[in-house]
């Protein structure tokens, strides 16, 4: 089939950036999306023109590299899809594709299509740990947890960090990702001990990394290759709450501005 | 306000937190403000003896204004400064965008919000204050009926109230979330809801400038 590319182009973070088209005479419908990008490539390559720059690992839905936004949907058409494992025959001949980068302050753009998610990084780093003695693992079963508990953690661990939530958040927000990281632990007994610390401190930290608010309007948990739903959101606003009517001492120890 | 307070609306989340309780204790007035008004389809003296009865009791109706006035003030405040917070975090736009989930209610919060805003500054100089065309403080019912005899008077407090039911439609089931409350088992109720809530607002407000206009009202 015949698809009509139109790439945002940006050489680094300071280049304004523009959208430049391109035309794949002949993609095959089995081939992913990334594979029709690597095509095109190869025929940049070939006239010595600057390939597009993508990021992408695992190239199986696991990594979250390879984040961009075609036709205006995070990671494309298809629900609970990475771009890596979207197919070309959810397209049809003819048909034009937009392909744009994650449009968010607190995700400067790099190259191309790659954007800097280092933001959900330090939002990781602010509260995603435990404190646990090392030495023996202990016996599992002596932690006894929940079924529904337990899949609900899981649910939340499914986060890959790929920050299609911001990018699909009107607001670009990154409440959907935060409350991911935040409820995974905090729903486990291994969680609980830095539970209202952990909420303040990431909270802030994503406050200062310059992402918008949540006005729930839904589009991340739509977008979201996982399926994390605004539940979680709910929950962690009210971990927050709930923190911060404890103690002071959870207020957020991170709230400075880059 | 301790500095925890402070630390707590400096976040997103405590805007948003403001918002839906101002907006709750928004969405009570409204309701009692409508079902008081809809007396007048009993009569102008049922309306009148509800009015001076309100008037008569200075002390819970000042307690009342202040708390609303309050409401509104930390309402749109917050909405003024999350709304300039979110715009600022995506300064280069899609070209093409894609609404996955959002509704255009919820999009255009803002936008009815400043439309709810204006209207009550309308409304107060029209129906408290009655510094647009002629009033008589005694009479609530003559000057109900005047005013919506008039055409572009009745048209904006109907324009004014779609928006109103459009800003609930988001708001109700939305303020919830925010505080906290989402479970899958309840959820739809929180869609039926907000969508009961906004009807019934628009219904029963819009009821008043339509019997006016069609002659019902007199
Ligand atoms: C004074 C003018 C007003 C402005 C500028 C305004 C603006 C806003 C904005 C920007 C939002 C947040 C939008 C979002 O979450 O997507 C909002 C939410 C809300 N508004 Fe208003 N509004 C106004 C008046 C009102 C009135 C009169 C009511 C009630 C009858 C009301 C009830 C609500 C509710 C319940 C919410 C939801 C809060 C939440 O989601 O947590 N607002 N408003
Ligand atoms: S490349 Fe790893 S998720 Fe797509």
């Amino acid at each position: 089939m015949k698809i009509t590319l139109h790439v945002w182009r940006q050489s680094d973070a300071k280049d304004k950036g523009h959208f430049e088209k391109y035309v794949h005479p002949n993609v095959s419908p089995d081939s992913s999306f990334l594979e029709m990008l690597d095509e095109v490539n190869e025929d940049l390559l070939s006239q010595n023109k600057e390939p597009i720059a993508f990021d992408n690992d695992c190239r199986e839905g696991i990594c979250g590299a390879c984040g961009m936004v075609i036709n205006g949907a995070p990671h494309g058409p298809q629900r609970l899809t990475t771009t890596c494992q979207l197919h070309m025959r959810k397209f049809k001949d003819g048909d034009e594709v937009w392909i744009e980068p994650w449009r968010a302050k607190a995700f400067p753009v790099i190259r191309d299509l790659i954007v800097d998610r280092g933001a959900m990084d330090r939002i990781i780093e602010a509260g995603g740990y435990i404190s646990i003695n090392t030495q023996n693992a202990q016996d599992a079963n002596a932690l006894p947890i929940p079924k529904p508990v337990a899949d609900k953690a899981m649910d939340a661990a499914t986060c890959i960090g790929c920050g299609a939530c911001v990018a699909a958040c009107p607001n670009a927000a990154a409440m959907l990702f935060t409350s991911a990281k935040v409820s995974h632990l905090g729903l486990l007994p291994q969680g609980q001990p830095e539970r209202a610390r952990r909420v303040g401190n990431m909270v802030a930290q994503m406050e200062a990394e310059g992402f918008g608010g949540c006005t729930n309007h839904g589009d991340c948990a739509e977008a979201c290759p996982k399926g994390i739903g605004l539940e979680f959101i709910a929950r962690m606003n009210r971990d927050f709450f709930g923190a911060m009517l404890k103690s002071p001492d959870h207020i957020p120890a991170r709230w400075k501005r880059r | 306000m301790s500095k925890r307070n402070l630390a707590f609306y400096d976040t997103t989340i405590g805007k948003k937190a403001v918002m839906a309780v101002s907006g709750l204790i928004l969405i009570g007035f409204i309701i009692g403000h409508m079902l008081g008004n809809l007396q007048i389809f009993m009569g102008a003296d049922k309306l009148n003896a509800y009015a001076h009865l309100l008037h008569s009791m200075q002390g819970p109706l000042w307690g009342a204004r202040l708390v609303i006035i309050a409401a509104l003030i930390a309402h749109f405040w917050s909405a003024i400064s999350l709304t300039l917070r979110n715009r600022a975090a995506r300064p280069v736009q899609y070209q093409r965008k894609a609404d996955l989930a959002t509704t255009y209610a919820a999009k255009t919060m803002i936008f009815g919000g400043i439309i709810l805003a204006l209207f009550i500054v309308f409304h107060l100089a029209h129906l408290t204050l009655g510094e647009i065309g002629e009033f008589d403080p005694a009479n609530v019912y003559a000057n109900v009926v005047a005013g919506f005899q008039v055409q572009w008077i009745a048209g904006f407090y109907i324009l004014a109230q779609a928006a109103l039911a459009l800003h609930l439609y988001h708001g109700a089931w939305s303020f919830l979330q925010t505080l906290g409350a989402n479970h899958a088992k309840y959820n739809h109720l929180r869609k039926a809801f907000s969508i009961a809530l906004a009807l019934a607002v628009a219904v029963g407000n819009i009821s008043i400038p339509v019997a006016v206009l069609s002659g019902f009202l007199k």
